[in-house]
């Protein structure tokens, strides 16, 4: 036969095929809110990379408006008039004659003068306002954001690709492996959620990347039954047989064949789970068990405006939420949009 | 006239591409009757709009769909009734029967619950007396025990008995019309025969109206009065049933006729759609075959069981393979026949190992390949393909065609270069009848023929010896089941391919094999070559499967009808 096929095996068309990628970034462009999300998304992590790198948000520890500077763009108001008593205007009475330490007045100025003392001016109002030590509010949650988008995001990661390649082995394998791989299953699910992220915590200590391995490590299991109920539902699909029988290997039907085609639902498991693990981790920065006391997160501030929420101190609480609720919403659609963007319609299998 | 459909044009909104709605039409102006008391058949290819047409008649279509025209049931329109209006005829005066019975009934509901829904619903009647009428319904479609069976769920049925419950449903308010949507389509060929028995016996029974759609027109034939044919949103021809077959006028309703295989006839080649369009005849006979050919493939009392757990530590042994012997023919093909749950799917795989056998032995050109370990096992796999049924199912939808093709080459080491497997994988397509466009698209984006097309090119990047072909024309419509079975007959006459061919419709594989084997609940019953099989059948099973097989309209049997 090979015989037969060498006579026209002139090369095909030179037209270069539109590869996986491609097509999915066509698909992803034609949708508009997925790419308005695309950018948001972009935006802050582009805020994210700029704050790691010290390009803004550097002195966010500088204590630059009063404590509690309200929050506005048009500066403070003009002060009041007082009605005090006015202050006499001519020049003060000249008392060196009787003033024993008039003579060391010079030698005073003298000596100061090797010393600088510079005056800072505390603004009265800042723009997004400031907390109780009067640090700027906006710098603040630009940190936070990089501390809490990392913690999120990583964590996120580290939770799928745990989650995805046990679920695959477990339901592709079954049997022993996958009995084994249930009961760890059952056990990480036995324990409330919250102990197993305590107890994971006291090993870890406290710091980002702990955060990370803890949010991960006890976060898997969710996505591990997702993904095996897929495997096992694809692995007896015909498509999978017919690799079998041109002979790819297990590996290979497994994360070459298989994984692309239940790759929306681990991507749907990222989205949810940054969203969770944000919020997780503001629950750990507000027990003490998250990033460390000189590093600031979107939970260690939503934990500080508590309490000056009930001083009537609300700008905190508002840059917080507002920043989290457009980066949460933001990622969620995205991920949505890149769901359907990398789906190529399976068409007569679902 | 009970229905007349005048001049119904339906169009799919596809969504605003610059501002601009996009529209399919997908049927362009059909007009056609329906008289009391008589059956309609609505033919065509996948794609042609006869479903459209039908489901418009009750406005079951998607919510993107726009309808025009008139459709008057009894004189109402009923594309400007009301919903509320319309839900009160649909299942009381017009009812549907679907194609695929396993996903139209609910399965958590039993039997008896959803023949009652409608009788409750549309007749008012109570749950007492609903129950006793659903009997009487179960007992009329011929089901056996029918007391017992109310209580049952859907997936404790086969396939035939589902469908008649189907039937059962869409009788319960003893409606005026019946829309059958491909009611035989997802079943063997002896239980096609039974549901369509049934459905003519009770259409005289309850004096209705049947709008029966189907690709077949054999199956068409033997069942209805008035033959309408689509193509491409359009009718083709309209006729009654004996004008159709004695005297087709159109040139698609003559090249539908001609590219079903039959049992009478023997031709090497079958007709398809464009050679009669275009004219031509179907090409001349085959190359003949060497009867001196070696014997390439040898199985001997192939078994195959499978365990189910029984109690703690019982294990039940079910038997779909009780011991298989063949031989087959370098260049041969091997038909298996039988009905679905014979164990001949079983046997096809058992034979490439994807279920493992528990017993017997394939001898590959004197080597066992039951015995064969890893490496050797490996390069051997090369040599024997597999075709499967649903080619829906068996392209991997996340790959494009080009590396759907060149990954078995790449497993296997054939051709030196990326460059070199993408050759020969467009120089395959070229051979089943496709172009290099189609090596970056996906597979949704074919048709089921094409992608069975492609199923088959990617087993001969392996340059196999010998093809197992699992029910491989089954799912697809008759016009293009006749491309595919040209095509492989054209690729054994150039490879000296030897295929081993799964199917439960005789006509098909008398039309492509050598030797039959037919098979039941996992024995072989009858084994003979193909033409001394069906000119004398020794099994009662055979003569039934021969039986089954959809003949067209028949004049004798038309003329017995109208004197009983």
């Amino acid at each position: 036969m090979s015989a037969v096929l060498s006579q026209n095996t002139a090369a095909p068309k030179a037209q270069r095929s539109e590869g996986v990628w491609a097509a999915s970034w066509r698909r992803m462009r034609a949708d508009k809110v997925g790419m308005v999300c695309m950018t948001i998304v972009a935006l802050f992590l582009l805020l994210v990379i700029a704050s790691g790198s010290g390009l803004v948000a550097k002195n966010w520890q500088k204590e630059v408006g009063v404590p509690n500077a309200p929050p506005t763009l048009m500066g403070p108001a003009p002060a009041e008039a007082t009605g005090t008593i006015a202050m006499p205007k001519g020049p003060n009475v000249d008392l060196s004659d009787i003033d024993p330490l008039a003579p060391r007045y010079k030698e005073w100025d003298e000596r100061a003068k090797q010393f600088k003392t510079e005056e800072v001016v505390k603004s009265e109002t800042l723009p997004f306002g400031g907390d109780r030590l009067g640090r700027d509010v906006l710098a603040k949650v630009i940190k936070g954001a990089e501390v809490s988008i990392m913690v999120g995001v990583l964590a996120a990661v580290v939770a799928t690709i745990i989650g995805t390649v046990l679920g695959a082995i477990s339901g592709f394998f079954g049997g022993k492996v996958g009995d084994f791989l249930e009961w760890l299953y059952n056990v990480f699910t036995a324990i409330p959620g919250i102990l197993l992220i305590f107890a994971f915590a006291v090993i870890f200590g406290r710091g980002v990347l702990s955060v990370v391995m803890i949010l991960g490590l006890a976060g898997w299991p969710g996505i591990y039954r997702l993904i095996r109920a897929e495997f096992m539902k694809h692995s007896v699909r015909e498509y999978v047989r017919s690799a079998e029988a041109i002979g790819a290997s297990k590996t290979s039907r497994m994360f070459k064949h298989i994984l692309p085609n239940v790759s929306h639902v681990a991507l749907v498991q990222l989205s949810l789970h940054v969203v969770g693990f944000i919020k997780s981790e503001v629950i750990l920065s507000y027990l003490g068990l998250g990033v460390g006391v000189d590093q600031v997160s979107w939970g260690t501030m939503l934990a500080e405006s508590q309490s000056e929420l009930i001083l009537g101190y609300w700008w905190q609480l508002a840059a917080v939420t507002g920043f989290m609720a457009i980066f949460v919403t933001a990622f969620a659609l995205f991920t949505d949009a890149l769901r359907d963007a990398l789906d190529p319609k399976l068409r007569g299998l679902e | 006239m009970l229905l007349s459909i005048q001049d119904l044009k339906v169009a799919f909104r596809m969504g605003k591409i610059d501002g601009q709605m996009q529209r399919q039409l997908a049927v362009k102006g059909v007009s056609f009757d329906i008289p009391e008391n008589s059956t309609v058949a609505l033919v065509g290819e996948s794609g042609s709009g006869k479903s459209v047409t039908a489901m418009s008649i009750l406005n079951l279509l998607p919510s993107n769909a726009e309808r025009e025209g008139k459709i008057l049931f009894q004189g109402r329109d009923l594309l400007r009734t009301s919903l509320p209006e319309l839900q009160g005829v649909r299942g009381r005066e017009i009812a549907c029967v679907f194609q695929d019975p396993m996903t139209s009934l609910n399965p958590v509901f039993t039997v008896a619950d959803q023949i009652m829904e409608p009788l409750i619903k549309h007749m008012g009647m109570s749950r007492r007396q609903a129950l006793v009428r659903a009997e009487e319904l179960l007992n009329e479609v011929g089901i056996p025990e029918p007391k017992r069976r109310l209580k049952a769920y859907p997936h404790e049925m086969s396939g035939g008995q589902q469908q008649r419950v189907m039937i059962a449903v869409a009788l319960a308010c003893s409606p005026k019309l019946l829309i059958a949507d491909e009611p035989t389509t997802a079943l063997d060929v002896t239980i096609q025969r039974q549901v369509m028995e049934l459905m003519a016996k009770l259409k005289d029974t309850h004096k209705m109206s049947m709008l029966f759609i189907s690709h077949d027109l054999g199956v068409v034939g033997e069942i209805s009065d008035q033959v309408v044919v689509m193509r491409h949103g359009q009718i083709r021809e309209k006729a009654p049933v004996a004008e159709i077959f004695k005297n087709p006028q159109d040139s698609y309703t003559k090249a539908l006729l001609a590219c079903r295989p039959s049992l009478t006839e023997n031709p090497a080649r079958l007709m398809v759609i464009d050679d009669h369009i275009a004219g031509r005849a179907a090409r001349a006979e085959g190359k003949a075959k060497d009867p001196n050919a070696p014997v390439i493939l040898e199985v001997r009392g192939l078994k195959k069981s499978f365990f189910f757990k029984e109690g703690l530590f019982g294990k039940k042994e079910f038997k779909a393979v009780k011991g298989v012997n063949f031989q087959l023919k370098k260049g041969y093909t091997l038909g298996v026949v039988g009905e679905s749950g014979s164990g001949k799917t079983t046997m096809g795989l058992t034979l490439l190992r994807l279920h493992e056998p528990t017993g017997g032995e394939v001898l590959f050109e004197g080597k066992d390949l039951l015995k064969m370990s890893g490496n050797d096992w490996q390069k051997m796999r090369r040599r024997i393909q597999v075709v499967f049924q649903n080619p829906y199912a068996s392209l991997n939808p996340r790959f494009t065609i080009g590396q759907t093709l060149v990954e078995p080459m790449e497993i296997h080491g054939i051709g030196a270069s990326h460059s070199e497997r993408l050759a020969t994988a467009s120089a395959l397509l070229k051979k089943v009848g496709l172009d290099d466009t189609a090596l970056n698209k996906y597979p949704h984006e074919f048709s089921g023929g094409q992608r069975q097309r492609i199923a088959i090119a990617r087993c001969l990047t392996l340059n196999p010896e010998v093809l197992v072909l699992d029910e491989a024309v089954s799912a697809l419509d008759v016009s293009v089941q006749a491309q595919v079975l040209n095509l492989l007959k054209d690729l054994q006459d150039e490879f000296g391919l030897s295929y081993i061919f799964i199917s439960h419709d005789l006509a098909v594989v008398k039309f492509i094999s050598d030797e039959v084997l037919v098979m039941q609940n996992g024995d072989v019953v009858e084994q003979a070559d193909t033409a001394a099989l069906l000119a004398a059948p020794k099994q009662e099973y055979t003569r039934r499967l021969l039986g089954a097989v959809p003949r067209g309209y028949q004049e004798e049997a038309a003329a017995q009808a109208s004197a009983a």
